[in-house]
């Protein structure tokens, strides 16, 4: 058996050579769904590169640089210092809560020359990595066992506790849903998962049943708070604002859109937040359904390219970790997408890659990066 | 067995697969709500985002100018300076307003209630804070500007009514649209709900509101989220109201309602060829600009508890009865059905016996033998009495009705009143009893229930006068375009008839012996016929009679009688009708006639009469009442 694998095995690139190995239809893609970020920028700008078009492209220029570098590193480097990003990430995560900058209510960045970074978005990625590390470290047979599945666990919620704290529920949900799934392709049992959820579901629903009763589990205003969040339209001028005007926008667009800059829902400030977590009514409203379709459509084949990838990679550490972050790239521009469309709550979401954001940008790069690496670096089985 | 590598990865494999079907799930969901937004809601959704878009803006058209008979404007736009302020803008509205109320006059309940609106309304919304300014302090707060952020000097168009009193009858005047106005009219025109729209509430203003007011332009504009303006899509410019030129004279008008200052008293004044109403007073008047500005309550109850009644239009909705005014339709009733002979007498004994009771003449004494020529000159009612009987009440009310009396004239005034021709049909149907003799009697000297407005003798007069079934018009031009009046149509009474009539109202001013001869015009080529009235208010009571006190002047004002008289001239070429009634003034030749024989001379000779339009003995008093400006040819008029 190991004989025939070797035979057939090809061998790992090296040097200048791994650029040709790099996984270029997923690049292209990026590159494709970053452009129509700052088409769109462009447009809600009111026509004009420098409010927000011009330093995204700058970033994305930078974010691609990183990518590259990150790209050529070899995969194994980045399974060593995996602990190391964790523990860095969860660090940042610290520290912004005592030197943190506020912004935008909940958003907090620690400002470090020019470079203004979110530590939350470096959790997104390093919280991948280190699960991924730590399944590839951990023989198989353990994976179910309840002292094996605490540990990730504890390092999920640590990251998770210190985000929600900012608060930042969309990122906090980001976090769980990555080491969900890397928990999850890793091999943890069923059950876990099965059981996760049903306390989760139990709990809400002894949350719900118990209101107005004598055992109520929360405060009156929380349990408001909970209406809002479920229902926007119960905050009219807040949330709820946002949401009419969102699907006001989407629809406004129907099949064929209003044409580039003739959206005068975003053109004329009816849309909230635009250029960030709503930016993706206006492309609907600009471009309407067929626009919409096709960023979804680029999106799922990003997903699906390394998803494809994962499966290919005989490496544990490269696998888990691809499909970790592709999923948390998933989720990232699904609760967004659901969230504009009033299928989900706002929880402040922005669009991956489209969205006017400094660290989103950059990380995310950097995340396609490692795929990259894992891509170019994966121990090839004969058909990879 | 222990997995190796590769079945892990295998693992990741079958899992990866489960991961990217329930991803493909979540994408096909999103995919489904997106075509559900973007095709089956997309018609509704691009409505409400036009609506979020697009906000219309009415420009409200300019009120159409009322001129009277010879351009004069009676009512006009003026330029009205105000100042509006916006929250938004100002940053500290109390500081600012305080400011402002440093350079113009703001009382602090309007500064509070300027800030209650700025802050109940959107904060863009502008706020009235001050109207109607005087130039000067509107240069002030202009000439302020940059101390004032959020404070906009505009000038928009307000009525103005430059004849102050003198049309306030006939012209009315607006005010802003009240809740009960839009309870009451049906009117979908969405001027009305601009909050500082004025609609005419009394008068033409009322009565041509739709042809005055235009209508709107619209001006579509971009607002953004904020509700501020970011351009104008397009604009439809209205349609500014009509221009309306009445038929009155002003001149007149003014004349007439200074001549009858310090009565409770209505004077209408007539072309009889054309039917144009020269003059239509009703005194006391008030000045309608007071409800342009908005009237205060103290005004409003001093008008409204007037006993002069200043805010009743008693030309037109004044109805009375008529007393001896009447008389010539009795009479022309009985000449027509040939029930009575012109020259066939009549005995006044002061009274004669109807019935069980007894119906008087004004002179106790009696007249003794009256044709109908002496009956008219006069006054006798003991021959009306005689003649009202053969002809009965119905061909009495049927001749009223021919002759102008009792039908609601169609002209644009709100309250036109008709007055009352009565019938035994309607004596029944209203009071529920049948008609008496007594009650023809009454009618027969214009008493008990037949009533009458001044507009209405005036129209009786002018059908007297010209055997034509003349319309009474006030509108002489819309918009420029005449109102082509045309020659009335005969009424068909017998012309020898009518002429026996007019020769008896000549009489009446010109014999020594007609109750009027006081009150003619000296100039035979101008001579006057008219005929007195003198109607009570009350029922003289026979004791009363038998002591006779039934002096006017020992009554309270508003028990005394009415006094009427209605008139044209001149006798050989009739131009103008009039009827003039003074309330409570009294007898008809001592209180109305003068009036309106004076009326008259302004109307034939213009604003300079000569002398000799008077009888010779009148000239001093004539003199001195010119010396006292009494009878100044000048319209007054504030500054425009």
């Amino acid at each position: 058996m190991i004989y025939w694998e070797q035979m057939n095995a090809k061998p790992v690139p090296t040097g200048p050579a791994k650029l040709l190995h790099l996984h270029w239809p997923l690049i292209l893609l990026i590159c494709a769904v970053c452009a129509t970020g700052f088409l769109m920028l462009y447009s809600v700008a009111g026509g004009t590169l420098d409010t927000w078009a011009k330093p995204q492209m700058m970033r994305f220029g930078l974010g691609l640089a990183v990518l590259f570098i990150v790209a050529m590193i070899h995969i194994d480097f980045w399974k060593k210092i995996a602990p190391l990003a964790y523990l860095g990430g969860l660090g940042l995560l610290v520290a912004v809560e005592f030197v943190g900058v506020v912004g935008m209510g909940a958003q907090r960045w620690i400002d470090i020359g020019p470079l203004r970074l979110q530590p939350s978005e470096v959790m997104k990625v390093t919280l991948v990595m280190m699960l991924a590390a730590y399944y590839a470290w951990l023989p198989p047979e353990k994976v179910s066992r309840p002292l094996w599945v605490a540990v990730p666990l504890i390092l999920t919620a640590m990251p998770v506790a210190l985000v929600l704290k900012q608060p930042d529920l969309g990122t906090s949900i980001l976090l769980l849903a990555g080491a969900g799934v890397v928990m999850f392709l890793a091999g943890v049992s069923w059950w876990y998962f099965s059981s996760a959820t049903a306390v989760v579901g139990g709990t809400v629903w002894a949350v719900f049943q118990s209101r107005g009763t004598d055992w109520q589990l929360l405060n009156d205003y929380q349990y408001r708070r909970i209406d809002v969040f479920l229902d926007p339209t119960l905050d009219s001028m807040g949330a709820g604002y946002h949401i009419t005007q969102a699907t006001i926008a989407m629809g406004a667009g129907g099949i064929s859109g209003r044409g580039f800059m003739q959206g005068t829902q975003s053109r004329l400030n009816f849309l909230p937040e635009k250029h960030t977590d709503f930016i993706f009514t206006s492309l609907a409203e600009q471009f309407g359904l067929i626009g919409g379709l096709t960023l979804l459509g680029l999106y799922t084949a990003i997903i699906l390219f390394c998803l494809l990838s994962a499966f290919a990679n005989k490496d544990r550490f490269g696998a888990l970790m691809t499909g970790g972050l592709a999923a948390t790239f998933f989720f990232f521009f699904a609760v967004n997408m659901a969230m504009v469309m009033g299928l989900a709550p706002v929880v402040g979401v922005p669009l991956p890659l489209v969205s006017y954001g400094g660290s989103a940008m950059l990380v995310l790069l950097g995340a396609f990066g490692l795929v990259q690496s894992a891509h170019v670096h994966r121990p090839r089985g004969a058909y990879g | 067995m222990a997995r190796d590598k590769k079945d892990t990865s295998g693992a990741i494999t079958r899992r990866g697969l489960v991961l990217m079907g329930a991803q493909l799930a979540l994408v096909g969901t999103l995919a489904w709500r997106m075509r559900h937004l973007q095709i089956d809601e997309a018609e509704r959704y691009r409505l409400l985002a036009e609506e979020n878009r697009v906000n219309i803006r009415l420009l409200p058209p300019a009120r159409g100018l009322i001129y009277d008979r010879d351009g004069t404007p009676v009512a006009v736009n003026r330029q009205n300076y105000r100042i509006v302020m916006i929250r938004e803008q100002a940053g500290n509205p109390e500081l600012v307003l305080a400011r402002l109320a440093r350079l113009i006059d703001i009382s602090p309940e309007r500064r509070e209630r300027v800030l209650r609106d700025m802050y109940s309304r959107s904060a863009f919304v502008p706020v009235t804070v001050a109207e109607h300014m005087e130039w000067e302090s509107f240069a002030r707060v202009a000439s302020n500007a940059p101390a004032l952020p959020g404070v906009l000097p505009e000038v928009g168009l307000s009525r103005h009514y430059p004849a102050n009193e003198v049309f306030a009858h006939v012209v009315g005047y607006v005010g802003p649209v009240s809740d009960y106005d839009l309870s009451q009219i049906e009117d979908p025109d969405p001027l009305l709900q601009i909050p500082d729209f004025q609609i005419g509430k009394n008068g033409i203003e009322k009565r041509a509101e739709p042809e005055l007011r235009g209508s709107a332009g619209t001006s579509r504009i971009e607002v953004n989220a904020a509700g501020r303006v970011i351009r104008e899509l397009d604009r439809t410019e209205g349609r500014s109201g009509e221009d309306l030129q009445l038929t009155i004279d002003s001149g007149l008008q003014d004349y007439t309602l200074r001549r009858m200052e310090g009565e409770s008293s209505a004077t209408v004044v007539m072309d009889v060829q054309t039917g144009e109403l020269v003059a239509l007073a009703s005194a006391p008047s008030f000045d309608p600009n007071n409800f342009v500005f908005g009237i205060s309550t103290g005004d409003w109850r001093a008008l409204n508890e007037d006993e002069y009644r200043p805010l009743y239009n008693k030309a037109v909705s004044g109805v009375y009865p008529p007393g001896s005014t009447f008389k010539m339709v009795v009479a022309l009733a009985a000449l027509e059905e040939g029930l009575v002979d012109p020259g066939e007498t009549v005995f006044c004994g002061g009274s004669i016996q109807i019935g069980n009771r007894r119906a008087h003449c004004w002179r106790r004494g009696g007249h003794g033998w009256m044709d109908l020529n002496d009956s008219l000159k006069h006054s006798c009612d003991i021959y009306y009495y005689d003649i009202a009987q053969r002809v009965g009440i119905d061909r009495i009310s049927a001749m009223a009705n021919r002759l102008g009396i009792g039908l609601r004239h169609d002209i644009p005034l709100p309250a036109v009143r008709a007055g009352l021709t009565p019938t035994r049909e309607w004596k029944q149907q209203v009071h529920g009893q049948s008609w008496l003799v007594g009650d023809t009697v009454n009618s027969g000297i214009g008493q008990g229930f037949m009533l009458a407005s001044p507009l209405e003798l005036c129209v009786m007069t002018a059908r007297l006068a010209t055997g034509r079934a003349v319309i009474p018009k006030l509108i002489r031009s819309v918009n420029g375009v005449p109102q082509f009046a045309q020659e009335a149509e005969p009424i068909g009474l017998a012309e020898n008839n009518l002429a026996h009539i007019r020769r008896a109202m000549f009489d009446v001013s010109n014999n020594r012996r007609g109750t009027a001869y006081r009150s003619r015009i000296a100039d035979p080529a101008m001579a006057i016929a008219g005929k007195t009235g003198t109607s009570q208010v009350r029922r003289i009571t026979e004791a009363e009679r038998r002591t006779g006190v039934f002096r006017n002047e020992d009554l309270p004002w508003n028990r005394r009688d009415h006094a009427l008289f209605v008139a044209y001239a001149p006798y050989e070429a009739p131009r103008y009708a009039i009827a003039t009634i003074v309330e409570h003034g009294g007898g008809g030749s001592k209180a109305a006639a003068p009036i309106a024989r004076d009326v008259m001379i302004r109307a034939l000779y213009g604003p300079n009469p000569p002398l000799d339009a008077w009888p010779t003995a009148m000239h001093d008093e004539i003199r001195e009442r010119r010396r006292l400006g009494v009878d100044s040819a000048s319209v007054q008029r504030s500054r425009a």
